[in-house]
């Protein structure tokens, strides 16, 4: 799992099958101090996170099988938000 | 999955026989001031794509094979989306 900060959101009408309802929100991975840290993904939002708001999210397979756990339907997603994060280090955000 | 701009095709015709019939892109990924990165990856396309549309690309080869249900298709990449729009309305 990975550290990042939703910075934005994506709108997409024309896409798979599999991906109908999903919100896809832009996040920047960012380091322990919030720092950011390599370049934005795009991932699919399983929590009801926002723009601003620190999250965890998962990549590869894993994010498959976060978005949807349907295993005879699944959806070729490689990113998924999975947790919005409250505190880090001890520190409230 | 990485925005990024689609700005060519790649035609091959000898190549891995579970790729047969598939269009092949040359996406190159956005940064957040929508410039493209002058590194571009190919991808398969999957929702026909043209040059110029801004897309989502997976680069995940497994999810890739999910949505070929070949589990013997070599691609590490797939157009999955075409983007209308997109914002960003934070900095870190």
């Amino acid at each position: 799992m990975n550290l990042g900060r939703v910075v934005g959101n994506v709108w997409a009408a024309r896409k798979l099958e599999g991906f109908e309802g999903a919100k896809l929100m832009i996040v920047q991975p960012v380091d322990d101090g919030l720092r950011p840290k390599g370049t934005p993904l795009v991932a699919v939002d399983t929590v009801g996170a926002g723009p601003g708001e620190v999250v965890f999210y998962v990549t590869a397979r894993e994010a498959v099988i976060a978005f949807k756990r349907d295993l005879d339907h699944l959806t070729p997603c490689d990113a998924a938000i999975t947790g919005i994060v409250e505190q880090v280090n001890g520190e409230k955000l | 999955m990485i925005l990024a701009r689609v700005t060519g095709t790649v035609v091959a015709t000898r190549k891995d026989p579970h790729l047969e019939g598939n269009r092949i892109l040359i996406v190159d990924p956005l940064d957040l001031q929508g410039r493209t990165s002058g590194a571009p990856i190919l991808a398969l396309d999957r929702v026909d794509a043209g040059e110029g549309d801004e897309v989502l690309v997976n680069r995940e080869g497994g999810g890739a094979r999910i949505l070929f249900g070949d589990d013997g298709i070599p691609v590490q990449a797939v157009v999955v989306a075409i983007v209308d729009r997109w914002q960003v309305s934070q900095t870190v």
